[in-house]
Formats: C-alpha cells, sequence, structure tokens
C-alpha cells in the first residue's frame, strides 16, 4: 500500500495540482486529498460524464475507446485517467 | 278489660306566627366596601451563559486515508500505470499558453437592437387614439400604456383606455390586452407603483388623477381625485409616485399640470385622492438669474408640462415649463405661493434656480441615476440640453430633431446612455461616451413618421425599452448588448462631464 501512497504524493507535488482523487468502477471515491463534500461532488459527476465520454468514443468507433479526459474551465483544468476498475481525478490550476 | 288500640285523628295547630312572618317579608341588602386588589409581581432574570470548546484535531493535509482499510485489489497497479501519463499531462499544461486570452461567449451577444413586440389595441386604433404614455410595472414584466390625444386642444370628453399586457405570459396576444381600462377621458400619463405591482396611476386631461388596481377584476378604479377646487384645471401631465421621503408617503401621487400646479395627493382606503401638499408657480416668483426672462403679468400661473425628482436628494426636483423653462425646485420650501385659486392646502412657491430656456415648450426633463448634478431636458425646438445643477447654462445642447422632441430618459445601467424620442417617428439612443453630436442607433418607430411620444426604460429587464407613438402602437425594443452593458470608465467619463464649466 505504501507505493500507492507514494505515487499520489509525487503526482499531488505538482506544479498547481489543487488536489485528487480516486475513484471505483461504482463511482465511490477511495482516495482523496480533498474534504469530503467536494470530494462527493468531484467524484460523481466525472464518473458519470467519464462514462458518458467513454460511450461517446465508442459509439463513433467501436474499435476506439476513450484513454484521457480534460476539461479546461476558467478556473481549473480537470484531468481525468479512466481504467476499467478506478478513475483518478486531478484537479489543477492552470499556468499564471 | 279488653285493649284495643284506638287510632284518634291528629288535630292540626297551624303555626300563626309563621304565616304572618312570611307576610311581612322586607328585601334589604347590603355592600360591603369594594375589594381593594393589587397586583404584584416579581421576576428573577438570572441567565448565565458558558461555552467550552476543545482544540480541534490537527487537520492531516494529505489524507489518503480514506477507506484504506479497504482491500483495493489493483489500485497499485492502475496508478502505476497511469502516473506517467498524468505527470507528462500535468507538465504540459503547466507549460502551455494555448488558452490565455480565450473567452468563451456562452450568452449570445446582441449586436442589433430589434422590436420584440409591437402591442396595439383594435379599438383604440379606430378611434385614431394615440399613446400619451407607457409605464413598466416594479417586475419589470408588465408593460401599461395610456391612450389619449396630444393633438386635439379642445376639452375633448371622448371615451379612452388604459391597457396592461403581461410580456412573461404565456399565449401573450399584441393584438389584444390582458387589462383594459375605460376612462371617460383622454388619459395624458401614467406611471406604475415603484412596488406595488399592480397599482397605477394616472392623470387624464380634465385635471383628473385617477388610481386603479390591475388585480381586481371587477372595478379596477380604486380611487380617484374628482372634480373639486382642489384638483387641476387643466390637463395632467405627469403624475409621479413618491416613494422614497418616508414610510408615511408610501402611497402619495405627485400630480404636475399646465394650471401652474404640482400637487402631492394621497392615497388612502377611501374613494377619494385627498390633497396633503402642493405648489404653484407664478411669474413674479421664479428667480430671475438669467435675462432671458420676460413674463407679460406677474402674477400668471405658469404651467408645468414635466418634473423629475433627484434621484440622490428627494426633496429637490427639477420642472419642465410650458414657456420653455426650467426650473429647480424645492419640496422643502415655506414660502407661500401667491396663487389666487382657491385651495384647502397652502401652495408653496418651490422654485429656487431658473436655467437657461428652450426655445418652445419643455416636455420631459430626466434626472441622471447616476450623478446628483446631471439631467436633461428636451422641448418642442427639438434640441435636447444637458444641465447641471450648478450652472444655469447647459453642458451642451444638441439638435436632435428638426420637428419637436416629446420624451428623453437616462439608461438605469448605462451611465452615459440617454434615449429620446422625436416627432419624425424616431426613438434615439445616445451615448456620450462614443459621440457627442450624433446619435449611436436611431431607431425608426413607424414608418408612418408619427411622433413618438413617451418611451421608458425597463428598469427589471434592463435589454427592453418600450416606446409609444401617435399611430396608437408601442413597441418593445430589444437592446444590443452594447446598450445593456456597461463599459470601463464610464463613471469617470460622466464626472468629467459635469465638472466641466460652461459660463
Amino acid at each position: 500500500m505504501a507505493e500507492v501512497e507514494e505515487t499520489l504524493k509525487r503526482i499531488q507535488s505538482h506544479k498547481g495540482v489543487v488536489g485528487l482523487i480516486v475513484v471505483n468502477a461504482e463511482g465511490i471515491p477511495i482516495r482523496t486529498t480533498l474534504d469530503n463534500s467536494t470530494t462527493v461532488q468531484y467524484a460523481g459527476l466525472l464518473h458519470q460524464l467519464s462514462m458518458k465520454a467513454r460511450s461517446t468514443v465508442r459509439d463513433i468507433d467501436p474499435q476506439n475507446d476513450l484513454t484521457f479526459l480534460r476539461i479546461r474551465s476558467k478556473k481549473h483544468e480537470i484531468m481525468v485517467a479512466p481504467d476499467r476498475e478506478y478513475l483518478l481525478i486531478v484537479i489543477q490550476n492552470p499556468s499564471e | 278489660m279488653h285493649f284495643v288500640d284506638e287510632v284518634l285523628p291528629g288535630a292540626g295547630v297551624d303555626s300563626l306566627w309563621r304565616k304572618s312572618q312570611e307576610l311581612c317579608c322586607e328585601s334589604k341588602s347590603s355592600q360591603t366596601a369594594a375589594v381593594s386588589v393589587e397586583e404584584a409581581a416579581l421576576q428573577v432574570c438570572c441567565t448565565t451563559d458558558t461555552g467550552t470548546q476543545t482544540d480541534q484535531n490537527k487537520f492531516e493535509a494529505p489524507d489518503f486515508q480514506l477507506g484504506a482499510s479497504l482491500h483495493c485489489p489493483g489500485l497499485e497497479k492502475f496508478l502505476h500505470g497511469v502516473e506517467g501519463l498524468v505527470i507528462r499531462e500535468l507538465n504540459k499544461n503547466w507549460k502551455s499558453h494555448a488558452f490565455e486570452g480565450f473567452e468563451v461567449n456562452w450568452s449570445e451577444q446582441n449586436r442589433t437592437v430589434s422590436c420584440v413586440y409591437s402591442l396595439q389595441y383594435p379599438e383604440a386604433l379606430e378611434r385614431n387614439l394615440q399613446v400619451t404614455g407607457v409605464s413598466w410595472n416594479s417586475t419589470g414584466s408588465v408593460v401599461a400604456c395610456s391612450y389619449g390625444r396630444f393633438d386635439g386642444g379642445d376639452w375633448s370628453i371622448e371615451k379612452s383606455f388604459v391597457c396592461t399586457w403581461n410580456l412573461n405570459r404565456r399565449g401573450l396576444n399584441p393584438q389584444y390586452p390582458d387589462v383594459v381600462l375605460d376612462v371617460p377621458s383622454s388619459v395624458m400619463c401614467l406611471a406604475f407603483h415603484p412596488s406595488q405591482p399592480s397599482l397605477l396611476a394616472g392623470g387624464l386631461y380634465s385635471g383628473e388623477v385617477l388610481v386603479w388596481d390591475t388585480s381586481r377584476t371587477d372595478d379596477a378604479l380604486i380611487s380617484r381625485t374628482g372634480m373639486t377646487t382642489d384638483s387641476h384645471m387643466d390637463a395632467v401631465y405627469q403624475v409621479n409616485w413618491l416613494s422614497n421621503f418616508s414610510r408615511s408617503h408610501y402611497f402619495q401621487i405627485l400630480s404636475v399640470s399646465t394650471d401652474g400646479k404640482i400637487l402631492v395627493w394621497q392615497l388612502e382606503g377611501e374613494e377619494h385622492l385627498t390633497l396633503v401638499n402642493g405648489y404653484a408657480l407664478i411669474a413674479q416668483q421664479i428667480p430671475r438669474n438669467t435675462k432671458v426672462n420676460k413674463h407679460s403679468r406677474g402674477d400668471a400661473a405658469l404651467g408645468v408640462t414635466s418634473l423629475s425628482i433627484s434621484k440622490f436628494d428627494p426633496s429637490l426636483f427639477i420642472v419642465g415649463m410650458e414657456g420653455g423653462h426650467v426650473l429647480k425646485c424645492s419640496a422643502s420650501v415655506e414660502k407661500a405661493a401667491l396663487s389666487k385659486d382657491p385651495c384647502s392646502v397652502l401652495l408653496k412657491a418651490p422654485a429656487q434656480f431658473t436655467y437657461f430656456p428652450h426655445g418652445g415648450p419643455v416636455h420631459c426633463v430626466d434626472c441622471s441615476p447616476f450623478h446628483r448634478n446631471l439631467f436633461l431636458s428636451v422641448g418642442t425646438d427639438g434640441q435636447t440640453h444637458l444641465y447641471s445643477m450648478l450652472q444655469a447654462k447647459p453642458l451642451f445642447s444638441l439638435q436632435l430633431s428638426h420637428k419637436y422632441l416629446f420624451s428623453v430618459r437616462w439608461s438605469p445601467v448605462r451611465p452615459l446612455l440617454f434615449a429620446a424620442t422625436s416627432g419624425e417617428g424616431e426613438v434615439l439612443l445616445f451615448d456620450l461616451g462614443k459621440s457627442s453630436q450624433l446619435p449611436a442607433v436611431s431607431i425608426q418607430q413607424n414608418p408612418e413618421q408619427r411622433p413618438v411620444y413617451c418611451l421608458e426604460f425597463n428598469k427589471k429587464q434592463t435589454h427592453l425599452l418600450a416606446a409609444g407613438d401617435a399611430s396608437g402602437m408601442v413597441k418593445i425594443w430589444q437592446l444590443s448588448s452594447e446598450f445593456t452593458e456597461e463599459g470601463p470608465r464610464e463613471m469617470r467619463h460622466l464626472e468629467q462631464l459635469a465638472s466641466e464649466v460652461t459660463d
């Protein structure tokens, strides 16, 4: 388990990173660096969005699949790395 | 010997004494002194408040322990797999300048001024009635218009109307108003209450002031001044609700008329509006600080055609006169007016200062909602004057029309914007930030070039502007974004304008 925490700390220590969340296949957060309510909100909404994005990609071309999702907003950039079992959500402030 | 029980009949002896006592009974009464009661109360007031708090546990910053006890198979493998990708993207993103200065326009920018509704009442069109006034209610969803005549100078007893449309209503019919109020005489002006969405005041050509409650279905007319010695002798050209004086003035109406009087009416629960205050403008009591002041008779009443209350000092108002004069007046004066008309209240002489006049009757004045000293006036000479209250000469005057100008209003959202309506059927939007000579936009209200008499900005839905014209049509214009969004440094520009010295 120590290696999991090590990896998360390495990502967290990157420039501009506000927080990160690991979500399981059911959309339940299992690791987070954010407070409880923010985590629940991000996990639920981004899990849904990632599933929608994935089905969109696969509907367009059944041979294709979603590998990474980036959302640019006024305040943040949200990155989602999907997988069969987990989602890694990283929230970053854009460069100044 | 034989003994037998013998029953003897008893002898009754009636009591004579009781009878005699019963016969003579007397009733007597007695009374004790009133019981004196005293009340005493005792209360002990003794409360204590105590609070304790323990120190919060220090929050562990990177808390990865959520559900750490759960066994997550494959999490390590997953993180190992995505770490490189995520870190690469994080680095790329941190260095990227791809989105710098990129703005998304989610809401559509209106580039043109367009007409959203053309409202009319067919019965009024048949009689060739003109729209003399428009007003938005306090919620900004209902527009009312009054029908009457500006051109007919006689004492008409022609029936007229006040109509309202709710623009947010589903199934709005521009040809048929939601409410039609029948009025016995030509309506010259109207005004919705600033906070009560259904209260509407109107002034008639006959000099009466009426108040309607449009939420009533049976008889909407709730109050009227009647034709008494107190009411106006001439057409009422403007009505205003006084709402910001104080609570007691909550339901007061101010009316101005060409008989030279400005009257304040109190709305009470009864049928009649009662006169509570009044002002009269008499020629010899007008301050003569400008040279161009030649009045023929000293005691002549001067007709008032328009009035605007300062948005910063509610006791200060500007009036526009039939004779072309523009006066600054104070509501808190005590000097009595030399009026000969009988009146139940003492009429006061409010004039304080005379400004450089217009070349003809002043049709409209409006105080700026953003600057305490600025106000605009328009008149039949086709000119718009921008005045500072502190200087007699206008800061600038513009010839906007070869015919008359009827109405002028400052924008409620943009300090440098105002709108005026002309006798050539135009609604002119003027942006002082762009050009002080030419209107930013000139909208043709009707193809026949009939005069546009009135306009009103919507204070709640600021992109809407209502204008009514001589053809009996009320048009609701949707303003483009440049007229609804305050630009940078507008207030500073307005301050500069106001501080210019003209003399």
